[in-house]
C-alpha cells in the first residue's frame, strides 16, 4: 500500500473525512495509482483503532466518488477515473484558489483586462494538468 | 418480535429520597451500534446502568433488554449481557486462571480463546496474582472474565477509569474486537472523548439526571456549530438565541455556540448586523464542554429528524 493513513483525534475534521481527504489527496498527486488496493475496513479499523462502521463509512463515500471502485468482492481499489473530487468539492476549492487570486490581482493593483488576458493566455495549458483533467 | 434496538427505555425514573437521579429517561440503543453514554459525574449514568442490569429498582418507567423487561431478566438472558461495573473489581487472592476458571462456571457459554486473547492484549500471565496487577492490568482481567463468555450485549461502565494511555488502547482494541462479529452492541459510559470519537457510533448525553441529547455521533458535532462574528467597535451584548450553548465577546469578536443552528438563528446573528460572520467547526471535546458547560439553555432536546437518532 502506498499510503500511510493517519488520523487525529480531537480535530474538527471528523475521522471518516480525515480518511476520505487522505485517499483522495494520494489519488490526486500520485501517491496511489489504479489498481491500487485499499487494506479491508476491518484491517484500517484494526490498525487506525476505530470504529469499523467510520471505515466503511469514508470508503463508501470514496466508493460514491467514484475514486475507489469494488471488485467482485475482492475489496476495494483505487477507480481508473481521475476525476477525483465531487462537483461540490471542485466548486469549493476552486473558489478557494479564485479568492486567493482575486485578493493578489487586488493588491498588485492589475487591471481587469491585463488579468483577463493573461488567464486566457494561460487557459489552455491547465487541461492538461493531470489533476483536473 | 423482533426490535432494532437491544436497549429501550420508557420514561425511565430514579428516586434517592427525594433526589431525582435519573429523570424519564428514553433511551434506544441499536443493535449492533457502539453506543456512548456520556455525561459529567453524577448525571446518573451509574444508576440508569444498574437499572438496566436490574440491580436497581426504578421509581417509575420501564426498561427493556434484549426485549425482556429489566425488573425480571432470566438467567439465560442476563448469560447474554456482558455487565463491567466501573472500579475493575475481582477477587484479590486468586491467580488469574483460577479468576476465569471461577468466572466460566456461571456461564453456560466461555470462549477461552477470548479470554486468553484479552489477556495477552494486556500482557496478562496465566499464573499472576490478582492482588498482584496494576489498574490497568486489572481492567485487562475484568474485560477478559466480561468478554469470553460472549455477549450479544456489552455494557462498560467508566472502564477506562483510572487506566493509562496504554492499557486504554488495549481496551479500546478489545473492543473493536468485540465488534467483528455480526449485531454484537457495546454501551460504554466514559469521559474520554478521544476514546468515544474512536469507536462509538452513537451517543446519548444524560444531564444532571436528563437525557439530553441521543443521536449518531456525526449528527451530534453536526448539530454543534460555532460562529464568528467580527464587528468594527465592541461586539454588542449576546443576543438570546434559540440553542445558545456558550457565548463570548472581546474586543471586537463575538464567539457563539449553537446547538442546532436553522434559519431562524441566522437571522438572528445576521440583524447584529457584525462585519463578517464565520462558521468555524468544532472538535468533539469543544463541542462536549460547550453542550455541557454551565452557560447554556436547558430547554431544548436534540432529536435530529434525520432518521440517524433513535425513535422514542
Amino acid at each position: 500500500m502506498a499510503i500511510d493513513i493517519r488520523i487525529a483525534l480531537g480535530s474538527p475534521t471528523p475521522i471518516y473525512w480525515q480518511i476520505v481527504e487522505q485517499v483522495t489527496r494520494a489519488v490526486a498527486d500520485g501517491a496511489l495509482k489504479p489498481g491500487d488496493q485499499l487494506p479491508s475496513v476491518r484491517a484500517l479499523a484494526e490498525r487506525l483503532v476505530i470504529n469499523p462502521n467510520t471505515v466503511a463509512r469514508a470508503y463508501k463515500d470514496l466508493e460514491r466518488e467514484g475514486v475507489v471502485e469494488s471488485m467482485r468482492g475482492k475489496g476495494l481499489y483505487i477507480a481508473e477515473k481521475r476525476q477525483v473530487f465531487s462537483e461540490e468539492e471542485r466548486q469549493r476549492r476552486f473558489d478557494q484558489a479564485l479568492d486567493l487570486f482575486l485578493h493578489e490581482v487586488r493588491v498588485l493593483g492589475l487591471d481587469r483586462e491585463r488579468v483577463l488576458s493573461a488567464v486566457a493566455g494561460r487557459l489552455p495549458s491547465v487541461e492538461h494538468e493531470p489533476a483536473f483533467s | 418480535m423482533q426490535s432494532d434496538y437491544v436497549i429501550e427505555t420508557h420514561r425511565l425514573t430514579k428516586y434517592y429520597g427525594r433526589r431525582c437521579v435519573v429523570d424519564s429517561v428514553d433511551l434506544a440503543v441499536p443493535k449492533g451500534s457502539v453506543f456512548g453514554f456520556l455525561g459529567r459525574n453524577g448525571a446518573g449514568k451509574s444508576t440508569t446502568i444498574r437499572m438496566l442490569l436490574g440491580l436497581v429498582t426504578p421509581t417509575r418507567g420501564t426498561a427493556t433488554v434484549l426485549g425482556h423487561n429489566c425488573a425480571d431478566l432470566s438467567p439465560e438472558v442476563r448469560g447474554r449481557i456482558g455487565y463491567m461495573a466501573e472500579g475493575h473489581h475481582v477477587h484479590e487472592w486468586m491467580s488469574i486462571k483460577e479468576a476465569g476458571d471461577f468466572q466460566s462456571a456461571f456461564f453456560a457459554h466461555w470462549n477461552n480463546e477470548v479470554y486468553h486473547g484479552v489477556l495477552d492484549y494486556f500482557g496478562l500471565k496465566d499464573s499472576a496474582k490478582v492482588k498482584d496487577l496494576s489498574r490497568g492490568e486489572r481492567a485487562g482481567l475484568c474485560l477478559g472474565l466480561t468478554l469470553a463468555p460472549e455477549p450479544e450485549l456489552l455494557i462498560l461502565d467508566d472502564p477506562a477509569l483510572g487506566l493509562d494511555p496504554v492499557a486504554r488502547r488495549s481496551l479500546l482494541q478489545s473492543m473493536i474486537y468485540v465488534t467483528r462479529a455480526a449485531d454484537r452492541t457495546i454501551l460504554f459510559s466514559s469521559h474520554v472523548l478521544a476514546d468515544v470519537e474512536r469507536i462509538v457510533d452513537h451517543v446519548a448525553v444524560l444531564d444532571r439526571s436528563v437525557l439530553r441529547a441521543q443521536c449518531s455521533l456525526d449528527t451530534f458535532r453536526d448539530r454543534i456549530r460555532q460562529y464568528v462574528l467580527t464587528f468594527p467597535g465592541t461586539p454588542p451584548e449576546v443576543p438570546k438565541i434559540p440553542g445558545l450553548l456558550h457565548g463570548f465577546r472581546s474586543d471586537a469578536e463575538m464567539i457563539v455556540t449553537l446547538a442546532n443552528p436553522n434559519p431562524e438563528t441566522n437571522l438572528i446573528l445576521a440583524r447584529l448586523h457584525p462585519e463578517t460572520i464565520q462558521e468555524t467547526p468544532l472538535g468533539l471535546e469543544d463541542a462536549f464542554i460547550d453542550y455541557m458547560g454551565e452557560r447554556r439553555e436547558r430547554s431544548f432536546f436534540m432529536r435530529a429528524g434525520d432518521g440517524t437518532e433513535a425513535a422514542v
